[in-house]
Formats: C-alpha cells, structure tokens, sequence
C-alpha cells in the first residue's frame, strides 16, 4: 500500500555522536546485530535491494577467516548523486556503518571503492579516516579501512567487477555462483553495500529497529535518499520515506508538465504520465538506487533513449555477447528507424531483443538495457519513430 | 552426488559437475563458443545459456554448477530465441567473406549458424562501424579483427598454457578488443608464434600465414628441384585434417601423397633429428667435461635443448641472460635445410639455387625460423617455405588424392632414413630420451639401462618431469663421468618452461640437461596440427608417436647408417668445423616485452 | 624516459608490487601528466613482472587512463541526459570557440585537452564538466568562459 504523504526523512545527514553508537553497538554479538538488521527490513540502496541482514548473515556464517567489508562508492547511474553529499557530509557514519558490519561479518579490514569522479573527495574522506581509525582504536576494535579510487568505469559498479578493479584487473563481472558471500574480494567472503545502505544499518543501531521498520510499507521498509534531477524547481537530494506513488513525488517534484519520470536511472523504468498513480516507487513497484529524474513536454523520449543506448555502448564491459553487440543493435536499430531505412515494426524485433539481453547477458548491465529501452519504446512509440 | 533433471530426464552426478558437463553424460549436447577443455571456464559468449526453472535469467551451462533438484530445459523457447539471437548478434559482428576465408568448412561460428541459425539476418551489419585491422606482419600467423568473436580464447591460451601473455582484452564497450601489447603489430611484440592460439580460435580471426600457393608454383616449375622434409608429428597427426581417428600413424600415405604432389624427393626432417642428436649429444657431453674436469666458468649448465623456435624466442625475450645456456645446435628443420643445398646438392649433382627447400611442420614457429636473418648458412636461404599439417592436408584435397586409399611408400634418400629416437622428437620427452639413448651408449659402450630402450621417466603429459640418470662404469676416455648422477627435467608449455627457467634462475632446483618443448604435449600439440585439440588427443598421437618408434629397425641416432655416412662423407665428425658452420647458429636478445 | 623508470619505482615502493598495487601505480604516473606512455606501461610490467600486454589491458579499460598525449588540464564535460538537457551543448560549443579545439584534440602548446564522459554525478546542478580532479557546476557560456581564463592565466 502506498503512503499518502511525501514524508521527509532526516536519518542519513543528521550529524551524531558516532563514537558512542560504536562503542554501544561494538559491544552486542554479532547475532544480535545481524538479527536487528534482518528485522528492520533494511534492503540494498545502490538498486539492487538484496536484505541487508541476509547478506551480513550469509558473509558471518562462512569458515574462512579473512573476510572482507566493501563500501561501494562507486556511484555511476545517470542521475545518481546522494552518495557524493553522504560521503561529504557525513563520511563518519559511513565508516561507522562498515565498523559495524565488521563485527557482524568478522572482517579485519574494508575497502572504499570510490569512483575517479570525486576524487576532489579523498582528502577529506582521507582525514575523516585517520580520525575514526583512532575512535577504533580506543575503542579496542580490530578494523582498518583502506580507500580505493576507480578510474572512469561505469561497470565497477557491480559488486564483482568492484572487486576485479581492486584486485588490479579490468573490472569485468564474474560468473555466479559463487556469490560475494562466500568468494569475493581476493577470493574471500565479502559483504559489499552501498555508501547509504551502510548509514542506515549504523542509523538503525542508533534508532533501533521498530522506528526504521515502521516506516515505507511491507516490502519496502525505511526511508531512502533520491537525487532529483531534470524538468524540476526542485532539484536536490531528499531523504524521504519509501512506498509513495510516481504520483505524489511528481506532485512535489515535477514542474506542471512531467510526461514522464524515469526511475532508476539508465537501467531503470521509464514510467508514462499514464501510469504515476499505479506505480510505487519501492521495491514492489519500480525501485531505484535514488535517481529521479523527470521530463516535460518538451522533451524529446527519442532523445533521451538515444542517450541511455550511447552510454551503455560505452560503459559496457565488453566481455558477453547479448550485451556488447546487443547494445550497440539497440542503439543503431533506433537510429535506422528514426532515418526511415528500418520500418517501425523492426522495433519489435529490437523488443524482442532486448528480452533475450535481460534474460541472457552475464551481469546486471547487460539485463537492465531492456528495462529503459522497453519502457521508452512502448510508451512513447511515437516519438521513437517520427 | 547430485541429482537433476534434464529435459525432463533424471541423471544424478558428482558435486561441482556443470550443467554443460552432466548434459553432456546425457549425450545432449549444448552449443558452445568460450568453452574449451584446455582452458579455465570464460561463461562470456553465453551461447550455451539454458534455461533453469525459477530462476530470474538464463544461466551460462559451462559456468553453473548443478544443485539437488535443479530442472534444466535446453531447448525452451527462451532458450531457442536467446541462442538465435546470441547468433546473429556474433554474425553481425562477423566479416562473413566465408568463401574467401581460410576457415571456411572449419568455423565453429559457420556450424553454429549452420545448426541455430538458418535463415533471414534481421539485425544491422555491424562491421562497418568498427576499424578492423589484419595484421600479417608476422611470418607465422595472421590475426585479422574482423574476424574475432572475442572470446577471449586466444587470451586464455597464451595466459594460461603458455604464461607469454602476448594477447590481451582491450578497450571496452563497443570498442572492445582482442590486443596485443599496445595494439602494435604482432611481429614487434613477444609473441613466440607457437601458433596456441591459433589452434583455439573458433574463426578465421587468427590462422597461420600460409604458403600453399608458393609451393605449388615452386613444384610446377620444371626448373626448380622441390626437396620436401617432414616433421615427426606430422605423421601422426596428418590423418585427423584428412577425416581419420586421432591416433593413426599415416607415415606410408603421406609419402605417397607428397610424391604425388610432385615434389623432386620426399626426405624426413627425423633424419636430420638423428643429426640433432649426434650434434647436440656431443655438445653437451663437451659442456660437462668442461664443467667437471676443466672448471671452465665460461661454459654453462644446464644446457637446454634448442629445436623449439618457440620456446628460442620465449628465451630471448624473457630469460636472455640463459641464452649461453641454449644448445648452439639449429633445429633438426634448419639443419636439414643446411644440408639440402650443401650435401645433397652436392650428391645429386644439383645448383643450390634451383633447390627450393620445402618443410610440413606440426609448427607455426618455425615459419618464423625459416626467416631468421642467420638461417642461411648453405649461402642461400637454407629452408624457403614451411607448411603447417594443415596446409598440406589442404594441398592434398587440392590435388584431388583420394588419401585413405594410398599404398603405403618410403622416403628417398639421401636424407629420408632415421631412427625411432628420432621420430620420438615429437612427443614431450622425446628429445630427451634420444639424446640419452645416444650418449649414455657413447659414454658407456652399453645401451640405456631401460626396457626395450623406452626411457618411461622421461615420458608422460605432466607439464615438469625430472629423471636422474646414474652413468658408472664408463669408457676410459670419459671416466670423468663414473658416478655422475646425470639429473634432467622437462617442460612442454611455455607457462611450464617459464617456472622451471624460474627455478633454475633462482638456484632452486640443479640440472644438467633440460628439454623444452613450447607447445603443450610437445610437437605432437603443435600450433600448425589439426584443429581441434584436447588432452585425449594430444595423448593419442603421444601414443601413436612412440609405437611407430617401436616399429623401427633401428632405434638409435648413431646407428643410422645415413648419418653414419654424411659424417664420412662431408662433415667429418660432431662439433666439426664444417659441422658448427653449417649446424649449428646463435641467438639474439630481445625486448622484454 | 629515464625519469618514467624512477617514478614507477617509486611508485611501487608506496603502493607494493602485488598485482593490486597495478592501479594505484598507473593512478600515480597519471597524477599531473593525464596519459601514459608504452614506455610507462613497460616500466610497470617489468616493476610488477606481468606482461606488458597485460597492463595495457587493463589500462585501456578505465577511461580516465587514456593512453594518447593529453594536455596539462583535462576537460571532461559530461554528454549524459540532464547535462544534455540542461545546456550542455552551448558549453561544449564555447570551451571549443575559446581552446580552438574540438573534442578528442589537445591544445597545441599541450596544456588544454577536451574530452567527453559519462555522468560526474551532478545532474541537480547540470551541466557540469570535470577539469582534472575538480568539478565545475551549473555553468553557462559565460561561466566556463570566465573558468577557462583562469586556468589560462595560470601559466
């Protein structure tokens, strides 16, 4: 069900006493928080939405004794840009969250993966880390972090490809199984969560479980931040509860004459003026790792699908076939359209495409080129074509 | 064990098994690309997606591991579209010039879309948006990017089996790639040309420089006298590009069908193998005798054997501080091609300059050997041209011979006949053990000290062997010798060669003779042998090889009489003069990468 | 070149010369010189013993590691869907008018290069470019004219 009102959350950027969450939360088992996690119902906020607690519960079970915490900051989705003011705002929190995932998990050490794009970033974050190394310290818990820069690479991203980079490798995804939990960083059991993702689970130490629980709806527990961008007064970063319709946030959000919401970036759904009052923003409708962006009237759909499809050709990896030569078809077949020299009807062989992209590509890039081009072309048939 | 269906068929099978793997047991095969059996899995091209119930995506057969009561559909409909598209996504990608193209009838992209793709190509041809470059600069092979599929075989095969790492993945996106280093032509880079990646490459994007069309115009002039030599794995290899099982020997046929081709004498390189061996045996007998008796700090051991050209460039550009180590001896190849336009012309009666020297090798590196600058020692170029088995598998369905239903004929001579420790050249070990069967004899005036003269330790697929070599109760003139533990290793695959060059380097491990072949099973695995390749056939070619060893009237080197005769005739003895002239060469440093 | 071959030895004696200690390296030659050389690339893989090949690999993979000559300052302006919307194009047209460069090129006297990328993370405040290491936001015509002679002064 969703909620009627657009409520304002203020979990991630409210500055606290880090230390003594730490301390206070350092001191439980990590049964106790890994149990509190899985029941707050915190899920993944990079846009995967896999439960947290599940992910901790999964890493704290394996044998191997070097185990590995992993915040990824590599932020790329188009419209994606909460990550960037947390990591600046409140760096501690993040830290503090990757502590405490390392109490649950038993890991040593964690990595910061953050992308080349803000690496304006690393002296700040550089000195905020020297600082809670020493919070560690004399709080007695055993937990470096080590900072790690990307190099403008979109597909490191993905949990795996993240752990390529680190390692020295090009970021390309690996097969799976076997999954992070029990072979990831340099082989071994790695809980890799997103930047805010971290913040919540520390938040939720700090707040406990039922006031992060009682918000969103069933399937989408808490709050969560959304970068709003494109056709809007209001473009920002807001930390609101989850579970509202497209409706209600264009309501607040769009500028009198939004067409269209595109929810979740380039490898999110495209949702139609048609559709906002059906469709949730959450994990039982559309989710998003908090790109929001919107389009009015004036905006040309051809234009923003032409967009999406160049960059994907780009920030491909490379390495599967549905996904290198697929997206490049996707690309071309709409260009061919537009000029006349394919008939309309190619765009459902290029539909029909996209489905085996979804279905056949190795890792989440590949699968999600479908979601926007199918979401696009279907809604705005026109606009492709003529 | 775990149990699954398959197509609505139960099979039960180990833990860890793939599903390709247990279909396969079920004898439904899935189609596959990446996937070969030598390297590690990829799971990129994702041909081989199926189909599992409840699972959110196809799964890539090659890289999931079955589990307790998976049902997997191989032929779905979402199975059958994925693989039509996966198809026709590589076909767009693809230079399809099939009827121009050397793979033509031997592309597993061609049997693909033969099987699974029948019919109208919807999609955009893709292959004039990217900048494809061919490269030839190299005389051994030809990598021509319009052609690649990016499986990245070729990249695992010169990571994995061979640890030269000349290829590399490239770029991403669209513009991804298969690269070497910088993208330079593939004669600046390390490459070796072992032709590995050649024998893996599903399409025509890498394939050996041929030479078909030189040689048939070299036969067809009546001015030019033809001499052709043949290699020792040829022999057991040739059949498999002719239609037969892998594993028969076809020595007989293929002398037949190279007469019938027409060249002017069909001679045996073993002959020159046997050459080798008295050469190379007494060089390193040389080497320990300084060694041990004269303390001679200019002389190095180990010695390492020198007929692979491969594992020659593999040393000059990554251990050329072990290059006074390498035999100074020219591969059984390039001593023949000395000979032919010294010796036999001479015999014969024939000018040099109208001998055009022909080779059939397992092996794409020794058309690079062919070209190096001091392979000329006769005053001419001492081999011209070098056929891979492949090309003359080629000729020989060009000449319209029926090959299954040759009589059996012998080589000619002067240069044809040899020992069965020649032919075992082209098995991994082989070198070795004729040299010992040589030279402990020599040494001891006894024979080797094994059954039937099979020295087994030397023997076998694993990719580093030792063998110690007790040598006692010499002749009086090597009694410097008695009690000499004679230790040696060797190594086939240039990733094998470079732990155990490592090693040495490091003074971990003490030897005194190494062999190293640079393809895996040696020459019998070379990179100019039919396609495809796996450990079960390598091992029964290996088997084939030694068989025909066993069948030979003479199975000893010194024994030959030919040999025992140019020695008489024209070169004197080993390690002569002449003989280091016209057999022996050195090497050249190069970059290190 | 001689001076390449100490700054990766030192580099590797920072970062070590594991096979994770490839990125930072490469990260450390790009610091300030924005390209790397084969030469660069050989240097490391004798320092790391890998193959050369094999550093280009990875090299080549991660666009902010480009291996052609680029200029002191590196203009990256962002080409995604809200910069594109937002006026990206005027910007693009007017870094090109006052460098007298177009994208992909680098400024003679080797101190400007102008490139485009994907999404910086800027979208609310589009459209953006990066120049090296730092963002600029919200720009106009004017604005990036204004930035640009800055940097230009700075020599």
């Amino acid at each position: 069900m969703a909620n009627a009102g657009l409520k304002r959350v203020d979990l991630i950027f409210d500055q606290v006493n880090v230390k003594e969450i730490l301390e206070k939360t350092l001191k439980k088992e990590p049964e106790e928080i890994i149990q509190d996690i899985l029941d707050s119902g915190l899920r993944g906020r990079g846009g995967a939405g896999f439960p947290t607690g599940l992910k901790w519960k999964y890493t704290a079970t394996e044998k191997d004794p070097v185990k590995y915490i992993v915040c990824n900051a590599d932020e790329g989705e188009p419209g994606t840009f909460k990550d960037r003011q947390i990591l600046d705002e409140v760096p501690r929190k993040v830290f503090g969250g990757m502590a405490v995932a390392s109490k649950a998990i038993g890991a040593k050490t964690g990595y910061i993966y953050l992308r080349g794009e803000y690496k304006f970033l690393v002296p700040k974050i550089e000195e905020e880390l020297e600082v809670f190394h020493h919070i560690l310290k004399e709080l007695k818990h055993d937990f470096t972090i080590h900072l790690r820069l990307g190099c403008g690479a979109y597909i490191c991203g993905e949990e795996s490809a993240l752990f390529e980079s680190i390692e020295g490798f090009r970021g390309e995804p690996r097969n799976k199984p076997p999954y992070p939990t029990s072979f990831g960083l340099f082989g071994k059991p790695t809980s890799i969560n997103n930047v805010e993702t971290l913040v919540y689970a520390f938040m939720i130490c700090r707040i406990g479980v039922k006031r992060f629980h009682d918000l969103g709806t069933k399937d989408s527990r808490g709050s969560k931040v959304f970068s709003v961008s494109g056709d809007t007064p209001k473009a920002g970063i807001y930390e609101l509860e989850l579970g509202m319709t497209v409706e209600r946030f264009v309501e607040e959000f769009g500028d009198g004459d939004t067409k269209a919401v595109q929810v979740g970036g380039a490898s999110g759904f495209c949702v139609p003026r048609k559709k906002f009052s059906d469709t949730i923003i959450g994990f039982e409708g559309v989710p998003t790792g908090g790109s929001m962006k919107l389009f009015n009237s004036s905006r040309s759909m051809y234009n923003v699908l032409h967009n999406y499809l160049d960059f994907f050709s780009e920030e491909s990896c490379g390495q599967c076939t549905p996904c290198r030569i697929g997206c490049q078809q996707l690309l071309l077949g709409i260009q061919a359209v537009k000029k006349g020299e394919k008939n309309s009807r190619y765009l459902d062989e290029l539909i029909k495409l996209a489905g085996t992209m979804k279905l056949a590509s190795k890792c989440g890039l590949g699968q999600s080129v479908g979601n926007a081009f199918k979401s696009i072309v279907e809604n705005f048939k026109e606009e492709i074509i003529y | 064990m775990v149990n699954l269906t398959i197509n609505g068929l139960p099979i039960s099978v180990k833990e860890g098994t793939t599903i390709l793997d247990a279909a396969r047991k079920l004898d439904f095969t899935i189609p596959t690309l990446c996937n070969h059996p030598d390297l590690c899995v990829a799971g990129n091209c994702r041909v081989c997606v199926v189909k599992v119930l409840d699972a959110r995506t196809l799964v890539a057969a090659c890289a999931t591991p079955v589990t307790e009561g998976m049902n997997v559909m191989t032929n779905s409909l979402s199975v059958r579209t994925a693989r039509k598209h996966i198809i026709e996504l590589l076909l767009s990608e693809h230079l399809a010039d099939c009827t121009k193209c050397y793979k033509n009838g031997s592309c597993e992209l061609q049997n693909l879309a033969n099987e699974y793709s029948v019919g109208d190509h919807i999609l955009i041809d893709l292959v004039p948006y990217h900048a494809h470059k061919k490269d030839i600069t190299s005389p051994s092979l030809i990598k021509d990017d319009s052609k690649c599929i990016r499986c990245q075989r070729c990249v695992r095969t010169c990571e994995e089996l061979q640890g030269v790492n000349a290829l590399a993945v490239a770029n991403k996106g669209a513009k991804m790639k298969i690269s070497s280093f910088f993208d330079k032509p593939m004669h600046e880079v390390i490459c070796t040309n072992c032709g590995q990646c050649i024998n893996r490459c599903p399409t025509g994007a890498l394939v050996e420089r041929n030479y078909i069309d030189e040689v048939w115009e070299a036969i067809l002039d009546p001015q030019k006298h033809v001499v052709v030599q043949t290699a020792p794995a040829v022999r057991v290899g040739l059949g498999e590009a002719l239609g037969l099982e892998p594993g028969l020997r076809v020595t007989g046929k293929m002398v037949s069908a190279l007469k019938r081709l027409g060249f002017d004498s069909v001679l045996d390189t073993d002959f020159t193998a046997d050459l080798t061996i008295m050469e190379e045996g007494t060089e390193l007998l040389t080497r320990l005798k300084k060694v041990l008796v004269d303390k001679d700090t200019e002389v190095r051991l180990p010695m390492t054997t020198s007929c692979s050209p491969g594992w020659i460039k593999f040393i000059e550009h990554t251990f050329p501080d072990f290059l006074n180590h390498v035999s100074t001896c020219k591969s059984p190849q390039q001593m023949f091609g000395s000979m032919a336009k010294t010796y036999y012309a001479q015999k014969r009666g024939l000018n040099p300059k109208d001998i055009v020297s022909v080779s059939i090798m397992p092996c794409t590196a020794k058309k690079y050997e062919a070209d190096r600058p001091e392979m000329r020692s006769s005053g001419y170029k001492d081999v011209d041209y070098v056929l891979t088995t492949r090309e003359l598998a080629k000729m020989i369905k060009q000449a319209g011979i029926s090959f299954n239903n040759l009589q059996s004929m012998k080589y000619d001579s002067i240069m044809g006949d040899s020992s069965g420790a020649a032919v075992i050249f082209g098995a991994t070990g082989g070198v070795m053990e004729a040299a010992l069967r040589t030279a402990y004899e020599l040494v001891t005036g006894r024979e080797v000290p094994f059954k039937d003269l099979n020295i087994t330790p030397v023997r076998g697929m694993e990719g580093v062997r030792e063998a110690n070599i007790l040598i006692d109760n010499c002749l009086p003139e090597w009694s410097f010798l008695n009690g000499v533990e004679l230790k040696c290793a060797v190594a086939h695959g240039l990733a094998n060669a470079k732990t155990l060059m490592s090693n040495v380097r490091d003074g971990k491990v003490s030897y005194h003779f190494i062999e190293i072949m640079a393809c895996p099973g040696g020459c019998l695995g070379g990179g100019g042998q039919p396609i495809p390749t796996n450990k079960k056939i390598r091992q029964k070619r290996a088997e084939a090889i030694y068989e025909e060893d066993m069948n030979m009237p003479i199975r000893k080197s010194h024994e030959n009489p030919e040999i025992i005769e140019i020695y008489k005739d024209f070169l004197g003895k080993p390690n002569s003069h002449k003989a280091h002239e016209l057999l022996h060469t050195h090497y050249t440093r190069r970059k290190r990468y | 070149m001689i001076e390449h071959g100490s700054q990766v030895k030192e580099l590797a004696d920072k970062h070590g010369r594991r096979r994770d200690s490839l990125i930072p390296i490469l990260q450390g030659l790009l610091e300030g010189r924005n390209y790397l050389t084969d030469e660069d690339m050989v240097q490391v893989a004798k320092e790391l013993d890998i193959s050369a090949a094999d550093v280009y690999g990875t090299a080549s993979f991660y666009s902010f590691m480009d291996t052609e000559v680029r200029g002191k300052y590196v203009i990256r302006v962002c080409k995604t869907i809200s910069c594109s919307m937002k006026g990206k194009n005027e910007v693009l047209r007017t870094i090109e008018d006052t460098l007298k460069i177009k994208v992909g090129e680098t400024t003679s006297d080797r101190q400007f290069s102008l490139l485009e990328t994907n999404c910086i993370g800027w979208c609310h405040k589009a459209p953006a470019i990066l120049i090296n290491d730092t963002p600029y936001t919200e720009l106009t015509p004017e604005k990036v004219t204004e930035i640009l002679q800055e940097y230009i002064k700075k020599q």
